[in-house]
């Protein structure tokens, strides 16, 4: 399902003298399957836009269209805009509270209104989809599982809603190397066996290199780009203007004097080898 | 050299409930910290990092074996004050260990707790504040600061107390790229000005500027070295589900595809240096 | 939504009033008080709202922030009103069935109401005009003497400061995790209060969750910066009374003998 966002504005406290302008026409498309990675830095209006999307903030204008709807307007109820986009928070293992990961699981899809056999059904496929064992994990306790299931259950809770767009909101911060790469992989098979467009934010320049194919570049609450990562992250002196670094391998292919823009480690190596001219 | 922190043969175990056997988080670990150095401990979550350092100001104390700092026993009731300041420790979430709504008022929350006279806790707090660069931010409620400016705050707060030691508990884990950066900053810092700097964390590009890595794994010692050293052995770090720093992983796949570098770089200096000796070799 | 609630009522200003040692604070407050029950006449309450009112000047506060916090005491202002005004027995002047109104009836009612107004703006430039770590600071200070006598009057004043430190962030936490259960369909404003208060232990369980997870990491934190109690605590900030606070203070006495002496002869 395509996105189309318009030249969307939010201001916080209207007319006071804390009033603050927290997007200002923001304007974006993202086609159905593709993912889309989201960087600023900190403030830049990242959280108040996902915000947006998922119909909990609603702008003082613009447009979201979502298909063929409008979640902007006052007529669209919350669960409508739930059964199409699904949002996960930082740290979202913070919102677990059930007494088995199961029941946590299943509390997303029972507020949509479903039949039992229905949530059952999606429960089991969402804890799978995000790479845990079903049977083994469903009874225990979402409190004294290590902190990478804690949050892989917490993402399975907004998959089990079934999004069309799922939006994540950096999903690795917190987490050690290892647990970090799972959590790509996860978002890897997700994006491979539904098909569905992701949402991506994150710090990690590195990660959004190797996953998105495209970025939305936000800075004190505009859009400053969008295209391609390899567009994008050419663009290095603009990027620095805005406080955000270019993935590490790209920076240092650049220092190197590599000509072009190198995104992943692998094409890396063979520039590197074109190089030094073995 | 002087050694400032004397693990012994430390074994640390916990109970998860009340029936259930005891888990050794940390398992026979020996080692001593010299005076002045910079020491990184790295391991994956649950290899027992975090409980290393809250054994080494006491705020855990050993099952068995011991921890000596600058020669107290950490077991000692009587000494545990004495540890405590000469080693002070940052920890991971910024928000969590700031006791007081007034950025100055929290930085004196250790030196009041010392007993010091106030005119010279002044002069501490705005020494220690002028240190992490938050000096303008003093009168300011650090939940308006970032994440990245109240952990600065945090290092005031232990800098202040003038510890000979401060142990970092992963303090970067919960900030952004540029917070991270200005800690990293900092940490530099204070190993320039003499302290014996221990940093527990998880990201590997934070070890490159130590002199010496610990790499721990399932409550042991795995590797134990100068950077260099420990990371020229990346299969090993590898096989326990670790990562190398960026620079060693490319090496090694360089090297794989025949290309003569060094193994163990973990500076990009070092890298660009020898990728351009080999160019001009060609 | 949470982030509009405003804490405490501080309104940070430059003035001399704000300069003052909380303890001359606290204390002006308490006698200011004591003053409007030993005033017994509408004279004595005009000298007590232009003191007030100069305070009010001195210290730059808007009246109109000083009105707003009003606002909730204004039905309590009412309902005593109403009450004196119907239920004092004397001289009717109105008469409708049971209802009637006295000439003492509204000489009492108009009184009460003046006093309770005085009362509470009075009391507010307390908390208006020193910020709340001050105020737990002399509130500590000036308990001290007690502790002695087994009372915490530095535990408290910890846990005040604690509080004040704490409440922001968990509000922030609060409004973080309803939005996240919100965005797994959490519906907090429909249904009887039943069905409300069910949709509340979503956003209740992990709150606790989290206080606990802050309060075990202050706990330590506080520890290993070689917290131990109060005893052998210095402090940044000493409270010494400067001579503003002393000139104070001789108008605080002053104004206390002129209400004493206006009560015994007007």
């Amino acid at each position: 399902m395509p996105i189309k966002v318009t030249k969307l504005t939010h201001v916080y406290d209207e007319g006071m003298p804390t009033e603050q302008v927290a997007l200002e026409d923001v304007s974006f498309q993202v086609e159905d399957g593709e993912i889309l990675g989201i960087i600023g830095h900190t403030g830049s209006g990242k959280s108040t836009l996902l915000q947006h999307l998922d119909g909990l903030l609603k702008p003082n204008s613009g447009s979201i269209i979502i298909g063929d709807t409008d979640i902007t307007k006052p007529g669209v109820s919350l669960v409508e805009i739930r059964k199409r986009v699904g949002l996960v928070f930082q740290y979202p293992e913070y919102q677990l509270f059930e007494e088995t990961v199961e029941k946590d699981v299943a509390y997303g899809p029972g507020n949509l209104g479903l039949s039992q056999e229905e949530i059952d059904e999606r429960v089991r496929e969402a804890i799978a989809l995000v790479g845990l064992d079903f049977e083994k994990i469903k009874d225990r306790s979402p409190f004294e599982l290590s902190g990478g299931q804690k949050r892989a259950v917490a993402i399975a809770g907004v998959i089990a809603m079934r999004p069309q767009v799922l939006i994540l909101d950096e999903p690795t911060a917190g987490l050690d190397p290892r647990t970090h790469e799972d959590i790509l992989n996860m978002i890897r098979t997700i994006h491979d066996r539904t098909g569905n467009m992701i949402i991506l934010v994150s710090h990690n320049m590195g990660d959004i290199a190797s996953l998105a194919d495209k970025v939305l570049v936000m800075d004190s609450g505009r859009a400053i780009a969008c295209g391609t990562p390899l567009e994008i992250f050419s663009a290095a002196d603009k990027l620095r203007e805005v406080g955000l670094d270019l993935p590490p391998v790209t920076e240092f292919c650049q220092k190197l004097g590599i000509p072009g823009t190198v995104l992943t480690t692998d094409e890396a190596v063979q520039k590197i080898k074109e190089f030094i001219g073995a | 050299m002087d050694k400032v922190i004397t693990v012994e043969d430390l074994t640390f175990e916990y109970t998860r409930g009340e029936n259930e056997e005891p888990v050794k988080a940390l398992d026979g670990i020996s080692f001593e910290i010299d005076k002045g150095s910079f020491t990184a401990i790295i391991g994956k979550n649950g290899s027992g990092k975090s409980t290393l350092a809250k054994n080494l100001n006491g705020l855990l104390i050993p099952t068995s074996g011991s921890v000596f700092v600058e020669g107290y026993d950490t077991r000692d009731d009587e000494a545990i004050w004495e540890i405590r300041q000469r080693a002070g420790m940052v920890f991971q979430n910024p928000d969590n260990q700031l006791v007081s709504s007034i950025v100055e008022d929290d930085v004196a929350f250790g030196p009041e707790n010392l007993g010091i006279e106030p005119a010279e806790i002044r002069r501490r707090v705005d020494k220690a504040l002028e240190d992490v660069n938050m000096g303008e931010y003093k009168m300011k409620a650090p939940h308006l600061l970032s994440g990245g400016q109240k952990q600065r705050i945090a290092i005031a707060g232990v800098v202040a107390m003038r510890p000979e030691i401060i142990i970092f508990d992963e303090p970067t884990a919960m900030l952004d790229p540029k917070g991270r950066k200005e800690i990293m900053a900092i940490i530099k810092e204070l190993h320039q000005d003499g302290k014996t700097v221990i940093l527990i964390t998880h990201f590997m590009e934070e070890t490159i500027d130590a002199d010496r890595v610990i790499i721990l794994n399932e409550g042991k010692i795995l590797l134990d070295g100068a950077p260099e050293e420990v990371f020229k052995r990346a299969d090993e770090i590898r096989a326990v589900n670790l990562e190398v720093p960026m620079m060693t992983d490319l090496a090694d796949r360089l090297i794989k595809e025949g290309i003569d570098v060094p193994r163990g770089i973990i500076r990009e200096e070092d890298m660009v240096e020898a990728i351009c000796r080999l160019k001009s070799q060609n | 939504m949470i982030r509009d609630i405003t804490l405490g009522q501080y309104y940070p200003a430059e003035s001399p009033i704000h300069r003052l040692d909380p303890r001359v604070k606290i204390t002006a407050t308490l006698l200011f008080i004591i003053e409007l029950f030993i005033v017994d006449n509408f004279p004595g309450f005009a000298i007590c709202a232009a003191v007030l009112g100069a305070v009010i000047l001195v210290s730059r506060v808007p009246l109109k922030f000083i009105m707003r916090g009003m606002k909730p005491i204004l039905f309590i202002l009412f309902f005593t009103f109403a009450l004196n005004i119907f239920m004092v027995k004397g001289e009717v002047i109105w008469e409708l069935g049971f209802l009637h109104i006295t000439k003492e009836g509204i000489r009492i009612a108009v009184f009460m109401a003046v006093r309770l107004v005085l009362l509470i703006m009075g009391s507010s430039m307390l908390t208006l005009a020193t910020k709340p770590l001050n105020l737990t600071d002399g509130m500590e200070r000036m308990l001290s003497p007690f502790a002695k006598l087994g009372f915490p009057a530095h535990e408290i004043a910890m846990m005040m400061t604690i509080a004040l430190r704490f409440i922001p962030t968990l509000l922030e936490e609060t409004d973080k995790i309803m939005k996240a259960q919100q965005a797994r369909g959490a519906d907090f404003e429909s249904g009887n209060i039943i069905r409300r208060a069910k949709a509340l232990i979503p956003v209740l369980v992990p709150l606790f969750v989290s206080a606990f997870r802050i309060a075990q990491d202050l706990a330590m934190a506080m520890e290993a910066r070689c917290y131990r109690g109060g005893s052998g605590r210095t402090r940044l900030h000493e409270m010494k009374l400067k001579t503003r606070d002393i000139v104070a203070f001789i108008l605080e006495a002053a104004f206390l003998v002129l209400i004493i002496l206006e009560a015994r002869y007007f």
